[in-house]
């Protein structure tokens, strides 16, 4: 009789792509309002859980008062706390350290005289992502401290884009932080802030204005350049390095941060301190605060068990911080033979190689080009039409075509060890149960930015 | 193909009576026959080329066998109008008739088909139900080895509905139209709710009719106005095959064949064929409005395709061979319940719609466009279109959500079954009473009307019913003992049916205003003492109803207005229109204030008397009254001496936050009396066994009170004109040319005889004399019974004759079930045994048999 429970388990291809596509979304990036067509054409996303609830966070928004449009991965651990706050806080502090003075000057005069603020960010988001709080209050006051400090430095045209994404990562980081230690008076507001502190984020962003490419990267998640030379090949351009044990920069840095002593210890079991594999992240103050610290503000009456708390303090435990956020920024100058970027969480990169990917989303495009062909490489007759029709039925071929990052994601969990795809192996790994899932896969975010050539060409010709 | 009717490249005039939007093959229709009745200043506008849109790419069948008589009666008309268009103007069309065959590959199918089979017969249009073996002789290329039977309509015709729109424009044009192509209309510019002209890219044009014929663009353009006008359509891309000509070219009179199981559609075209079909899972396009996607510019989608070109090669192997030429991608327009949308806008006079012809425009194009030209110039078509009028649907349904995913169901069903009791999937709950919940919990099913969800039945808990799919039957229907229980609680106990979905207005004036305006709008005396409920419609100038009423006087000035669910609309927009522009009346729609419960049976007196402690004997509260109380701890609920079934109890009209309470003081003191929840079918079993006629199924805006029995109804002296009365005094003394008549099946076996439903034809002797327009299983009878209408036709000429009570009562009857004939009764009066409860004192609702 098991037998016949798991033919009744077995799902058919239409409900795995159900399942594979609920997390789907597309945008066309429709310039009507800019007066230079926008370098970015479209983007596709989508996110597979594998925790229950999804750890990972995702994030599109183009920035009202400046140029740009950012995309986001925030692979969470030890919970979605972190990776949420910082799927929801991120990209305001970004977008305020690019304002002029002058826009920054027209925040501060609305909050002082109670006036609507001006629009910060256009959301362009998944209807089944979690809702994006508008910043709450407590975190709006954080954010508007930060602008302050800036209107202080007096500089006209804001900082560069480098040093923005720098300063947003640390200063969120460490408003994250402070939040905690500061008294707060409402019970869930500050239980939230606990879960924040005490759980972590990775993060990796892109901001696009034009041909400026910026990304910045803290953690493993990762973002690639898909790019066709004249010759008509493929190539990859990694845009981040993973920041985790196999990183030598990564190792170097931070035996120098620590005493010479702790050399053996730092990394163990390629983790640090034994426990976490980045060795940059958002949150996790455990890694961060020093023991006495930890044990003051736990010590204020939390019900750590009911916040699902990690509390934990690894051993070789001396000199604190171990665990940033300042993240590595990567600036590059977008050329027309960029085609695509993609953003992934560690989810996708551990199953399938930045050549993979490149190849899939190549592999993809083609296809739906595919659509596209003419007339003359069309099989002639009805017959012929019938069973090329029904041969890539079969294959389920056609069935991811609306979306890149499904089918990314179908290859990673689907595709065997000789990197061939498998329907059963597919099957099996989406009918996991809840509490096996994470064993198998980790949570999978992916998205896909298709740069427009013509418009990033027209850059180039003076346009 | 040249066209006669060469565009202009003029300025456009700055007046005209009619400005038409649209130069597909709606909008030159409407265009020819509006100049054909005499109308001559009017302007054509088209924002690209004519006859370009769905117009140019459409497959260009037309076929006369649909499922509704309204649309067999307007692709009819459409097709002897092609047929002679060509002499007219000159202009070819490519008309060919070709003949089209329906085929059945289940006895399912075959029986629908034989029902459209039948109400095409009675209308004058051949057709015959064929054997497989006759459908391989007049098709050679078809595989019939898996059919059970067919339809054969000879005279179904192809067309190029391009040329068929140029020529309508070309003889439009010579009529005095002027037509200007590359215009857009960019908005309808409105005063006082009244059309004043339309801003197009060119300029303005005054005018007082404007007619969107836009075709898929008609729900943007409704959307343009600064009052917006809602017209509920949305696009899907539809797909057709062309290919090249058969070795032996097919010859041009090679019939069209409709395979709906397999969802395709098949015509011969210039040798080869056409193929294209209504997949199930279509895909909804333009949802967020017009884009930069012009329609030639669509693309093939081959992998959707595939299972309809695998349905074409299974029904025509021979075809494997056979060169490609094109896959077309030519969107189509759908609507929420696959009935196209024609009439005058309930918010802006002057403002006429034609338009989502759910990929039957040409089909429909001739015949619509005549409707609602009569409509535009005589105020109403000469046939009834109820069914087609923009006025049933309500701003509710123009939801871009809503209609991308109903369209998605539609589509579909273009080619799926159409069993009896058939409810929409999609779409639903949008509006519900606040007991939604409660009632759900205890097995309630739904159906949707106007939006609201209503119970059918309720399901006990011990009890299965079939899965949706195979619960579609023409049989007796698995419910049948569920409903059953429900009738004989109504009869002996008390059941209490959630009725919040009726349409409700409140009237009142300051002076004495209020009941001078009624009068002259509604056909019976409203002059009662208060708290009396009166039994009234509105009548139009023909004496025809427009609308069918309770209304109850709650005080002198203001009166309460109990409509049927669908009538929201309609029923305002006449009320509207028809009251003085400088009145102080006050009008309400207290639809959504109110939860409307139905305590129907003997009992309901014992548990409402027990929850109000109120006398609610007749002596107390006699029949059509009406009374203010409070019922548990809730006051002001509006309590109403009716049931709209003709069995005794009580309608309760509870403010909506009261509702729960009251369900919950009824439900638990009427356990004692053997309460229970019942249905909307346990209703209509009861009103219609008790000849209880409903607006909108039975009676409609063609059919006068005398015609219905309802004589008793109208005061045609009540001291005072009102709408109508001139028309109703002339038929009084004429006498009637129909008359709405209850037929009792007799040799039917409700266990295994196909169930009749609505449309069913009616034979007198042998003569066809009308259809019928609802039925129901009496289970007090143990016996169907059908309203239907009698007619008079004269023998020799066809022509409508006077239908007097001894000719109905001096026939043999037969009512014509899929092309099976049972015999019939027929009753101008309800069957009195069905009266047994003790008659009240001054029962007016009981001896107002023919009431509602």
């Amino acid at each position: 009789s098991t037998e016949e429970d798991d033919f009744h388990l077995q799902l058919s291809p239409e409900q795995i792509n159900e399942v594979l596509r609920a997390g789907e979304t597309t945008h066309k990036i429709l310039d009507l309002e800019s007066r230079v067509p926008n370098s970015v054409l479209r983007f596709e996303s989508n996110q597979l859980a594998a925790n229950s609830p999804v750890e990972d966070r995702r994030g599109v928004a183009s920035c009202l008062q400046t140029n740009g449009l950012m995309f986001g991965i925030f692979d969470g651990h030890g919970g979605h706390a972190c990776a949420q706050a910082v799927s929801e806080r991120l990209f305001y502090y970004v977008a305020v350290s690019l304002m002029s003075h002058q826009t920054l000057e027209h925040m501060e005069g609305a909050m002082e005289s109670m006036k609507p603020l001006l629009p910060i960010l256009h959301w362009l988001k998944h209807p089944g992502d979690s809702i994006y709080k508008d910043v709450t209050s407590v975190h709006l006051d954080h954010l508007r401290v930060y602008w302050q400090e800036l209107l202080d430095l007096h500089m006209e045209m804001g900082l560069s884009i480098e040093e923005a994404l720098m300063y947003s990562f640390q200063r969120l980081d460490s408003d994250i932080s402070l939040e905690i230690q500061a008294p707060l008076e409402d019970e869930v507001t500050r239980n939230l802030s606990l879960q924040v502190a005490f759980s972590g984020a990775t993060a990796c962003m892109a901001h696009v204005d034009g041909i400026h490419l910026h990304v910045a990267n803290a953690g493993d998640c990762r973002a690639i350049l898909g790019v066709q030379e004249d010759n008509g090949m493929w190539s990859c351009l990694p845009l981040t390095r993973d920041h985790n044990a196999w990183n030598q920069a990564e190792l170097s840095r931070l035996k120098r941060e620590h005493p010479e002593s702790e050399d053996r210890t730092i990394i163990m079991e390629d983790r640090l301190l034994g426990v976490l594999i980045p060795c940059r992240a958002f949150g996790d103050v455990q890694l961060k605060w020093s023991k006495e610290l930890q044990r003051s503000i736990l010590e204020r009456g939390f019900n750590t068990e009911a916040l699902n708390i990690y509390q934990f303090t690894p051993p070789h435990y001396y000199t604190p911080p171990y665990l940033t956020a300042e993240p590595e920024v990567t600036y590059h100058r977008l050329r027309p033979q960029d085609k695509f970027l993609v953003l992934a969480s560690d989810g996708l990169w551990d199953m399938l190689s930045n050549e993979d990917v490149v190849r899939l989303v190549v592999g993809h495009l083609a296809e739906a080009d595919w659509h596209k062909t003419d007339l003359a490489q069309r099989p002639a007759n009805l017959g012929l039409m019938q069973s090329l029709l029904l041969q890539r039925k079969a294959s389920g071929l056609h069935e991811a075509d609306q979306n890149a990052a499904t089918r990314l994601i179908r290859h990673a969990i689907g595709n065997n060890e000789y990197g061939e795809m498998e329907a059963e192996r597919l099957a099996a790994m989406l009918t996991l149960p809840e509490d096996l899932a994470r064993m198998y896969r980790d949570d999978i975010t992916v998205t896909v930015v298709y740069f427009n050539s013509e418009s990033i060409g027209a850059y180039y010709k003076g346009g | 193909s040249t066209s006669a009717a060469e565009a202009r490249s003029m300025a456009l005039p700055t007046q005209a009576q009619v400005v038409i939007c649209g130069g597909g093959i709606t909008g030159t229709s409407v265009a020819y026959h509006l100049s054909k009745m005499g109308w001559k200043d009017i302007v054509l506008l088209e924002q690209g080329r004519l006859a370009a849109g769905s117009t140019r790419f459409c497959a260009g069948i037309l076929s006369t066998a649909r499922h509704l008589t309204i649309e067999q009666k307007m692709a009819d008309y459409s097709n002897k109008l092609y047929y002679q268009l060509e002499q007219e103007t000159g202009i070819q069309t490519g008309y060919t008739r070709t003949g089209s065959i329906f085929l059945a590959q289940t006895q399912d199918r075959l029986i629908s088909l034989k029902r459209i089979n039948a109400g095409l017969n009675v209308i004058g249009i051949p057709s015959e139900i064929i054997s497989p073996k006759k459908v391989a002789e007049l098709h050679h290329l078809l595989n019939v080895h898996d059919l059970v039977g067919a339809m054969h309509v000879p005279e179904d015709a192809v067309v190029s509905s391009a040329d068929v729109a140029l020529a309508l424009a070309s003889a439009a044009s010579q009529n005095g139209v002027q037509i200007y192509d590359r215009t857009s209309v960019l908005h309808v510019m409105v005063k006082k709710g009244q059309v004043t002209g339309v801003e197009t890219d060119k300029g303005q044009i005054e005018c007082q009719y404007f007619v969107n014929c836009a075709g898929q663009w008609a729900y943007e353009l409704g959307l343009s106005n600064e009052e917006p006008v809602s017209i509920p359509l949305h696009a899907c891309e539809h797909f057709y095959l062309l290919t090249r000509p058969l070795e032996t070219p097919l010859q041009s009179s090679t019939p069209t064949i409709v395979d709906a199981d397999g969802r395709i559609y098949i015509r011969n075209w210039q040798g080869g064929i056409l193929s294209g079909g209504f997949e199930k899972n279509p895909k909804p396009i333009f949802t967020e409005g017009k884009n930069q996607l012009e329609i030639q510019n669509l693309q093939e989608d081959w992998d959707h395709f595939e299972p309809l070109l695998s349905s074409l090669l299974r029904r025509m192997p021979e075809l494997e061979t056979l060169e490609i030429m094109k896959l077309v991608n030519c969107p189509e327009t759908f609507t929420p319940d696959m009935r196209c949308i024609m009439g005058e806008s309930p918010a802006v006079q002057g403002y006429f719609v034609l338009a989502g012809m759910n990929s039957a425009g040409l089909s429909f194009g001739g015949g619509a466009g005549k409707y609602l030209a009569e409509w535009m110039v005589h105020g109403y078509p000469s046939e009834n279109v109820w069914e087609l009028d923009l006025k049933r649907f309500g701003a509710l349904q123009s939801s871009r959500t809503f209609l991308r995913h109903r369209v998605m169901e539609v589509m579909p069903l273009m080619y799926d079954l159409k069993v009896p009791r058939w409810d929409f999937q999609t779409g639903r709950q949008l509006r519900t009473s606040p007991l939604y919940d409660r009632l759900d919990a205890q097995g309630a099913r739904w159906m949707e009307k106007h939006g609201f969800e209503r119970p059918k039945y309720f399901v006990p808990p011990d009890k299965d019913l079939l899965a949706l799919e195979q619960s579609k039957t023409f049989y007796k229907p698995d419910w049948f003992d569920i409903v059953e229980s429900e009738v004989k609680c109504c009869k002996e106990a008390v059941c209490v049916i959630d009725m919040s979905s009726f349409t409700k207005f409140e009237i009142t004036s300051t002076g004495d205003q209020a009941l001078e305006v009624l009068q002259y709008l509604f056909s019976n005396d409203l002059d009662v003492p208060v708290g009396h409920i009166v039994h009234t419609g509105m009548l139009n100038e023909g004496g025809g109803y427009e609308n069918d009423c309770s209304i109850a006087r709650l005080n002198k000035r203001s009166f309460f207005m109990i409509s049927p669910t669908d009538q929201q609309v309609h029923c305002w927009a006449w009320l509207k229109k028809h009251m003085p522009k400088d009145s102080n009346l006050l009008l309400e729609d207290v639809t959504w204030k109110y939860t409307a419960l139905n305590l129907i049976g003997p009992r309901a007196v014992d548990v409402l008397s027990e929850l109000s402690y109120a006398p609610m004997t007749p002596d107390h509260f006699p029949s059509l009254f009406c009374k203010e109380m409070s019922v548990g701890y809730a006051n002001g609920i509006r309590v109403m001496s009716m049931t709209h079934t003709g069995e005794p109890g009580f309608m309760l009209y509870i403010p909506i936050e009261y509702a729960l309470h009251v369900y919950n003081e009824v439900m638990s003191v009427g356990q004692k009396y053997g309460i229970r929840n019942a249905g909307y079918y346990a209703l209509r079993s009861l009103r219609i066994e008790k000849f209880f006629a409903f607006w909108g199924q039975d009676i409609n805006n063609l059919t006068t009170p005398l015609e219905c029995g309802r004589e008793s109804r109208v005061k045609l002296e009540k001291g005072m004109d009102f709408i109508g009365r001139d028309a109703l005094l002339q038929q009084k003394q004429n006498g009637v040319y129909k008359r709405l008549t209850m037929f009792i099946l007799d040799d039917h076996d409700s266990d295994l005889d196909l169930w009749p439903w609505w449309g069913e034809p009616i034979y007198r002797n042998g003569q066809y004399v009308g259809k019928t327009t609802s039925s129901a299983y009496s289970y007090s009878l143990e016996r169907h019974v059908c309203l239907g209408f009698v007619h008079n036709f004269s023998e020799d000429t066809g022509e409508e004759q006077v239908v007097t009570a001894d000719f109905i009562n001096r026939g043999e009857y037969e009512i014509d079930i899929a092309g099976y004939r049972f015999q019939a009764k027929a009753k101008l009066y309800p069957v009195a045994s069905l009266f047994t409860q003790k008659r009240r004192k001054d029962d007016m609702e009981l001896s107002d048999l023919h009431g509602k």
